[in-house]
């Protein structure tokens, strides 16, 4: 099934106040290592870390190893986040992206590259003003309702399918070129749109 | 530092949701800790990722792994702080932990050509994606060759000019795989370029067809 299983759809004002919370929520854990905060960040995050990993593909006994560890380093690295680079959704999604690449490329030593270990030594300013947008997972789900379904079912199969461009193309059969085209559209309109919503 | 030459937005994509090959995240990482501009893009580009990621099935883990998550909180180091990494010129940190805190310079070139030398960086076994750098004289040029697939190429130092533009440090490649293109080195020190393929670069030149074997790029 290609389409959007969007239960944040229309419900905008509850997905803030679920990023709003989720922020307070690992603001305890970094400042007092605060458990029963962690707790509720587990019951929320865990669930859906598990289900995303099985969409792409891992067994349930690996999707909840990696729960446990994405939970871990949420844990480990909660004074690490930075509210004004993007929601606790979005940070828990690149920590469990990059563990999952690098147990798929266990043989290496090589990390999947943080990229706020960037603007730590970084002597440029960062893009951090412009990002405040990005905490508000309800404008995101706006954007992605907005944009055509062919884009749409693109992103899907990039970030919840896990399937490379290449392999996309032969899916839909259609040219790699126009999979391409396609997806810098749906960035593009996805940009703007929330761009428009700030 | 001024990049003029940035990630396409269909990459960023890739890369955000974690479907580029392994060589060419090497090589976007490697662009991203050059270019705070593409680091503002991948994090709109991540953003998405989040919100799918909350828009998941919440049908709940098993007693067990939450138990176990709990309990070995305490075991666990609490990091404050970004790890410090030593600086070496030139050498962006994706592609310092894949060769050592060297020197590009000290590395164990390869020669394969007058004026033409490079190393082959080794990938995870089953990638089908291979990483290297390229080193490349001052105004020697590269035989024209079109991409047979993907192919990302970075410039950690010197630069080269070619019909869609000049790439000096920082400057990523990302061209579409009908692009050809013939780079010829414009800096009076050697070009030093980190490049991702899929498949081995195919030559068009009878020339360069002649030369490819002993190439071998």
């Amino acid at each position: 099934m290609m389409v959007l299983a969007m239960s944040g759809l229309g419900e905008g004002s509850g997905q803030s106040g679920a990023a709003a919370r989720s922020a307070a929520l690992l603001a305890r854990v970094a400042a007092s290592k605060d458990r029963i905060a962690f707790a509720e960040l587990f019951d929320h995050f865990a669930p859906r870390v598990k289900s995303f990993m099985m969409r792409k593909g891992a067994s349930a006994e690996q999707a909840e190893d990696l729960v446990q560890e994405t939970m871990i380093a949420v844990w480990s690295k909660a004074a690490l986040y930075v509210q004004e680079r993007g929601s606790v959704s979005t940070w828990i999604f690149t920590i469990a992206r990059n563990l999952r690449i690098d147990r798929l490329r266990r043989e290496r030593s090589n990390q999947y590259t943080d990229i706020d270990d960037y603007d730590a030594i970084s002597d440029e300013p960062g893009q951090d003003e412009a990002l405040h947008r990005l905490q508000e997972d309800s404008a995101v789900a706006k954007a992605l309702a907005q944009i055509p379904p062919e884009q749409r079912e693109l992103l899907i199969l990039s970030y919840v399918e896990d399937l490379p461009q290449s392999e996309i193309a032969v899916r839909l059969q259609i040219p790699l070129g126009t999979v391409k085209s396609r997806m810098r559209l749906a960035y593009r309109r996805m940009k703007k749109m929330l761009e428009s919503l700030t | 530092m001024k990049i003029s030459h940035h990630l396409d937005d269909a990459t960023v994509v890739a890369y955000a949701a974690g479907t580029l090959g392994e060589a060419h995240s090497v090589v976007v990482a490697s662009h991203l800790a050059f270019c705070s501009e593409c680091r503002g893009v991948v994090r709109t580009a991540e953003a998405l990722g989040g919100f799918l990621l909350d828009d998941q099935d919440a049908s709940g883990v098993s007693d067990a792994c939450r138990a176990a998550t709990l309990a070995s909180l305490d075991g666990v180091a609490r990091q404050t702080a970004q790890p410090q990494r030593i600086v070496v010129p030139d050498v962006p940190s994706p592609l310092q932990s894949l060769i050592g805190n060297v020197p590009l310079d000290a590395l164990k070139w390869k020669n394969k050509a007058p004026g033409v030398a490079k190393i082959d960086i080794p990938m995870s076994p089953g990638s089908r994606t291979h990483l290297q750098l390229l080193r490349i004289a001052p105004g020697k040029t590269l035989p024209d060759h079109g991409h047979g697939g993907e192919e990302l190429t970075l410039v950690l130092k010197g630069s080269y000019c070619d019909h869609t533009g000049r790439y000096a440090q920082g400057d990523l490649a990302d061209l579409d795989e009908e692009t050809e293109h013939q780079p010829r080195v414009d800096s009076d020190e050697d070009c030093i370029c980190l490049i991702a393929t899929e498949a081995p670069t195919k030559f068009k030149s009878f020339w360069a067809r002649l030369a490819q074997p002993f190439v071998g790029i």
